[in-house]
């Protein structure tokens, strides 16, 4: 083999193994990518107090259960393989044991990453005016009544949900309505309210329907959006977001290519 | 058992340190806890998994100081001092593979490849995927599928079907591939072989007292790292090296040993 053919060989072994390494890679990247995203496309899931938001969390959580060892009540549990829910990390059934909101929410603090923020839960003590950990401040998911099967929107006396809050008469409140059909009862409907509401999930396991006919969700499936585009006319801060808008559209008026632009033909014709 | 000394001490480590772990859980012992990821000492400090926090670092996450601190302590506890002395000491799955190897030995199972067939540089490309994942996909990728964590998870909190990852990881060792999971591809151990070239533990061999009976190849889970068997009297220099001392256990001629 003469100098030139030996290099030019060396040269087409090294592109191969190069072009192999690509392969290789491409076939692990993509094989455990495609775990990874599955792993991750998962239902919901009600996480302990203090929880960053669901993105952040699992990024956060390095899987360690000091969590769920912490919780006195064994509410807390570490999802297995078919619960549903990102591999190792903690969560809930409300339904099977809730979460009792321990004063002390001894749960939290031992979080050695942050993804059981404290600070979430820390509010000033009003006398000492010292920071303090409070429980009431958690948002672990919101409670969603099924109006179709609680007893409550048949006219049967229920309060058991009402009742079970620890937050009574704040997070859930019974609203008292005339019952029509016999004329001389009173509903007493369940209602709660999404800004107090921690998601303990005291009431779905009070509930005494068969399946709980009110359960917790978390924030992002309940909460809806409304977009930028309604103001609140009443509302002077919503007001003064449409003055800002209108400002800034201001900047950017320029009536000459406004016009250039709504005169031009350019796309409306056919192109020969 | 005669020439088990280091043998039997290793395992004493791996299932005391299990046994911590697993009586932190269920009877609240204050030693360890926690998980091989991250362990709560003695309530005061933490321990935690360098690669671990590199992956959560690596989706951009800025953890709390509690796991930094805990994996600087055993990244350079590891790079100055032990080498790859987790894998060998304090990882459980370290048992599962050994198995599997003294299964193969002992029955004379041939794996469908041998160790030298299959690149062991695989498990640098395995870290750096893993890291290259866990940006993409804004998770900490291998610690979806660490065996190490999940064979924990199952002892302390039930034996789940995740838990079968731990039989792969052995079937895979015994059947497909030699010293398959531990010395190919655990991006872990991957970590520390990368890093404890400057360890102050490594493995001396005198090749005075050598006869050169190849004992010491046989039990390696890393033979490559015995190139200077019979040839050189040295300290075993590549981090590849688990400090695992099988070779110092099985070797009768006093030809290999600890040194500083």
């Amino acid at each position: 083999m003469s100098k030139e053919e030996d290099k030019m060989a060396t040269r087409r072994k090294a592109l191969t193994d190069l072009v192999k390494g690509a392969g290789y890679l491409a076939l692990g990247g993509l094989t455990w990518g495609g775990y990874v995203k599955e792993a991750k496309a998962t239902e919901f899931a009600l996480r302990p107090p203090g929880a960053l938001p669901e993105k952040d969390f699992v990024k956060a959580c390095i899987k360690c259960g000091l969590c769920v060892e912490h919780c006195p009540y064994d509410t807390l549990l570490l999802s297995e393989h078919g619960d549903k829910k990102v591999i190792g990390t903690p969560y809930f059934d409300a339904r099977t044991i809730p979460c009792y909101m321990c004063v002390d929410i001894p749960c939290v603090p031992v979080c050695p990453t942050g993804a059981l923020d404290v600070t979430l839960l820390t509010s000033i003590d009003e006398e000492t005016q010292e920071e303090k950990l409070d429980i009431n401040k958690s948002k672990m998911g919101v409670a969603v009544v099924d109006p179709d099967n609680c007893v409550a929107f048949w006219g049967i006396q229920c309060d058991a949900c009402y009742r079970a809050c620890p937050l009574l008469d704040e997070a859930i409140s019974l609203v008292y309505e005339k019952n029509e059909r016999t004329g001389k009862h009173a509903f007493l409907k369940p209602e709660v309210h999404r800004e107090v509401c921690t998601g303990c999930g005291l009431c779905e396991h009070a509930c005494i329907t068969e399946e709980a006919s009110i359960i917790v969700l978390p924030h992002e499936i309940v909460t809806g959006k409304v977009g930028d585009h309604y103001i609140k006319g009443w509302d002077k801060n919503d007001e003064n977001r449409l003055r800002k808008e209108k400002e800034l559209e201001k900047i950017g008026d320029d009536m000459k290519s406004t016009l250039d632009y709504l005169n031009s033909t350019d796309d409306l014709l056919d192109e020969e | 058992m005669k020439n088990s000394k280091y043998l039997i001490l290793r395992r004493l480590v791996q299932l005391g340190l299990l046994a911590l772990f697993i009586g932190g859980n269920v009877y609240g012992w204050k030693v360890l806890e926690g998980n091989y990821s991250t362990a709560l000492v003695f309530e005061s400090f933490h321990l935690s998994d360098p690669y671990a926090v590199l992956q959560m670092l690596a989706t951009f996450y800025m953890p709390l100081s509690e796991v930094i601190i805990g994996a600087l302590i055993l990244f350079f506890f590891y790079a100055l001092i032990g080498g790859r002395a987790f894998c060998s000491w304090v990882c459980p799955i370290n048992i599962i593979t050994d198995t599997a190897a003294y299964i193969q030995r002992k029955y004379k199972i041939k794996p469908l490849m041998k160790t030298r067939e299959v690149n062991r540089n695989l498990r640098y490309y395995v870290l750096g995927l893993g890291l290259v994942l866990s940006s993409i996909f804004g998770i900490a990728a291998f610690e979806l599928i660490n065996p190490i964590t999940v064979l924990h998870r199952a002892l302390i909190f039930g034996i789940g079907f995740s838990s079968s990852i731990v039989l792969i990881v052995f079937l895979f060792d015994l059947l497909i591939l030699e010293h398959g999971y531990c010395g190919h591809i655990c991006p872990v151990g991957a970590l520390y072989a990368a890093t404890g070239r400057f360890r102050a533990i490594k493995v001396y061999h005198d090749k005075d007292n050598c006869t050169l009976c190849m004992k010491c190849k046989i039990v390696c889970p890393e033979p490559q790292v015995l190139g200077l068997i019979g040839k050189e009297t040295a300290k075993i220099k590549t981090a590849e090296c688990t400090n695992c001392a099988r070779c110092i256990d099985v070797c009768d001629d006093d030809a290999l040993k600890f040194k500083l």
